[in-house]
């Protein structure tokens, strides 16, 4: 299949200036130019394209809440991706940089933005200077400063660099950072969008990198022949990323609708070894975790489908665990992670990761009792719904999805607790002991 | 030498020009002040303050918030190593156990040639390369121990080198 966004599979040099232009590249900016604003808003909304980020809210009509009549207007392009099993963002911003820079200019010029700010998570150092380079190009040609292209608009593009925070990913906490503060989220109302919500508190377009490389491709060939690609209500590519136990890990861009089981079996070559695959985690550590049944296998990837089978599309992270896994070591892991990156504003969250992470070490110790499975699913239920930000929701996730699907894997340890209380320090491997 | 010396100003006007505010510089100048100081010393919190118009204690808390920021000297090779769910799942919390053994350091610890500081991190986007790390925030993908020790020795005989 041709690649409509990792399109440095198909043409290696397209990261190059020249190359990208000789193979279409702009072509759509300027045609974006030449039409109203709105209409490419419109455009947008007609393809039915959602948010790659995680959140999978409808791009056309995001861009469709900027009121027109504030003077100041901005994109910022969220370039954090630090979710664990996520690493689409990156290929193509290192393969593929001047279709991003496209798509931020459509944006741009859509809702009139006075300046596109890159935000990209501080580890990818070198890709944001070489961005710098991608950009300096764009500006050279005349596609980014004063009077582009004849039409009295100016818009400038920069690239920042964060500095390790996962929470700098949700946009309000995002906007923070930009303005040089506390990467912390924001009390909603006002959003983004809105006067006061946005970066300097003027509205503002937050969308993650691989949405905004899907524009120049649906201004180019129009909505209706993106809306052919997908489902109805999933409409176009979607980029996989498959991680963890499977033969070939690696980003695959897909329609989506395809099935769990042609994209871990027929592209990733399924589990190595000729084990069992046991469990999928398909939209990064924050999402619920399901066992890899056949009729969770026979899903197709879409944002409607995942929904009907617990889980959710999410930035499409797809984690594969192999029958050798214990689920309880998952869950432990992945709380370190949320527990290190809560960035503390609000209680739940903060002492929530806490002490699920304390009482996890404990069960992994093989010192925990019956009680602390339910200890633990009671304290991620009271997290849920309750904070500033979705990220005390993602962290109770990994728990309450853990013991919901897999209570044989809590079980053992505490049965072997049970058994014999001598404390074991350290768990090993992946491998269940 | 300060962030007043020439070499920098260029790259402070750079991050000036970028931001309608002063204090949205903060960031990329705390980089510049990581890069002189080889951490972010009180002196270059100092600067970075008085160049954004902030105060210092307000710079010191962004400085903590973000863990790119280093709060004291590291070695002059800094290795965060993935051992997160994705790369885990790959051997990364072995490799991690023997890079340390290799280096004869625990987590957080620099070796006493002042060479080799090592810690684990979360996911850093390259969870299809396993085991993986970031050397000074340049990527070192699909890793094992052989690698390592070759890498370990160049960078050691680079060094001795140097000091002859
Ligand atoms: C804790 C947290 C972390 C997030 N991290 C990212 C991220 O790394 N990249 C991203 O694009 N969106 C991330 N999001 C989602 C953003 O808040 C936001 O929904 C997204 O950037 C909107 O762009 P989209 O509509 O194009 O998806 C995160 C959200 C939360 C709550
Ligand atoms: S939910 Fe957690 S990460 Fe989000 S604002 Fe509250 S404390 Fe911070
Ligand atoms: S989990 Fe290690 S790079 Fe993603």
């Amino acid at each position: 299949m041709t690649h409509i966004l990792l399109r440095g599979r198909d043409i290696p040099d397209i990261w190059k200036f020249d190359v990208y232009v000789k193979n279409g590249g702009y072509e759509a900016f300027k045609k974006a130019l030449g039409m109203e604003p709105k209409a490419v808003i419109d455009e947008v909304k007609a393809s039915n394209l959602r948010g790659r980020g995680g959140a999978g809210f409808p791009t056309g009509l995001k861009w469709s809440f900027i009121p027109q009549s504030e003077p100041v207007k901005y994109v910022a392009v969220n370039a954090d991706e630090s979710e664990t099993g996520t690493f689409k963002d990156r290929e193509i911003m290192e393969t593929n940089p001047h279709q991003l820079i496209e798509g931020a200019l459509i944006c741009a010029w859509a809702i009139q933005a006075k300046a596109v700010y890159i935000y990209l998570r501080g580890e990818f150092w070198d890709l944001a200077h070489e961005l710098d380079k991608r950009i300096e190009e764009a500006r050279q040609a005349g596609f980014i400063g004063q009077d582009i292209q004849g039409t009295g608009w100016s818009c400038e593009v920069y690239t920042h660099l964060g500095a390790g925070a996962y929470i700098c990913g949700e946009e309000s906490a995002l906007l923070n950072s930009l303005e040089g503060k506390l990467g912390q989220p924001r009390v909603r109302p006002p959003f983004p969008a809105q006067k006061g919500g946005g970066l300097y508190g003027e509205p503002t377009v937050v969308n993650n990198v691989e949405t905004l490389t899907n524009v120049p491709w649906i201004i180019a060939n129009g909505a209706d022949a993106y809306k052919k690609i997908g489902t109805e209500q999933s409409a176009g590519p979607k980029i996989f990323c498959v991680s963890g136990h499977v033969v070939k890990p690696g980003n695959y861009e897909l329609p989506l609708g395809i099935t769990l089981r042609e994209l871990l079996y027929d592209h990733a070559g399924g589990v190595p070894d000729g084990k069992a695959m046991k469990a999928i985690l398909p939209s990064g550590g924050s999402g619920p975790i399901i066992p890899a049944t056949n009729a969770v296998l026979d899903t197709p990837l879409t944002y409607e489908d995942l929904g009907k089978i617990g889980s959710i599309l999410g930035s499409a992270s797809i984690i594969v665990m192999d029958e050798t896994v214990d689920i309880t070591w998952v869950a432990a892991k992945v709380t370190k992670f949320f527990k290190h990156e809560s960035c503390g504003k609000c209680t739940p969250c903060r002492e929530g990761t806490y002490w699920l992470d304390k009482v996890l070490d404990r069960i992994m110790a093989g010192q925990a009792r019956l009680s602390d499975i339910e200890l633990i699913d009671n304290i991620a239920k009271n997290m849920q719904g309750v904070t500033l930000c979705a990220l005390g929701d993602f962290a109770a996730n990994p728990i309450i999805y853990t013991i919901k699907n897999f209570r044989d894997d809590f079980m053992q340890h505490v049965q072997k607790a049970e058994a014999k209380p001598a404390p074991k320090t350290r768990q090993a491997a992946p491998a269940g002991d | 030498m300060t962030l007043s010396d020439k070499k920098y100003a260029q790259r402070i006007q750079a991050a000036f020009a970028k931001y309608p505010d002063k204090r949205s510089a903060v960031m990329p100048l705390l980089y510049l002040a990581q890069e002189e100081y080889g951490w972010v010393s009180p002196e270059g919190i100092q600067e970075v303050a008085a160049l954004c118009d902030m105060d210092p204690t307000q710079v010191q808390s962004i400085a903590g918030f973000y863990t790119m920021y280093s709060e004291k000297p590291k070695g002059k090779y800094w290795l965060q190593v993935c051992t997160d769910l994705a790369c885990a799942l790959r051997g990364a919390d072995e490799f991690y156990e023997q890079l340390k053994a290799e280096l004869g350091v625990d987590d957080g610890g620099t070796t006493e040639d002042g060479l080799f500081t090592v810690e684990h991190v979360m996911c850093l986007a390259a969870c299809d390369k396993a085991p993986m790390l970031q050397c000074n925030f340049h990527f070192m993908e699909n890793l094992d121990m052989d690698k390592m020790r070759a890498w370990i020795a160049e960078k050691r005989a680079e060094a001795a080198k140097a000091k002859k």
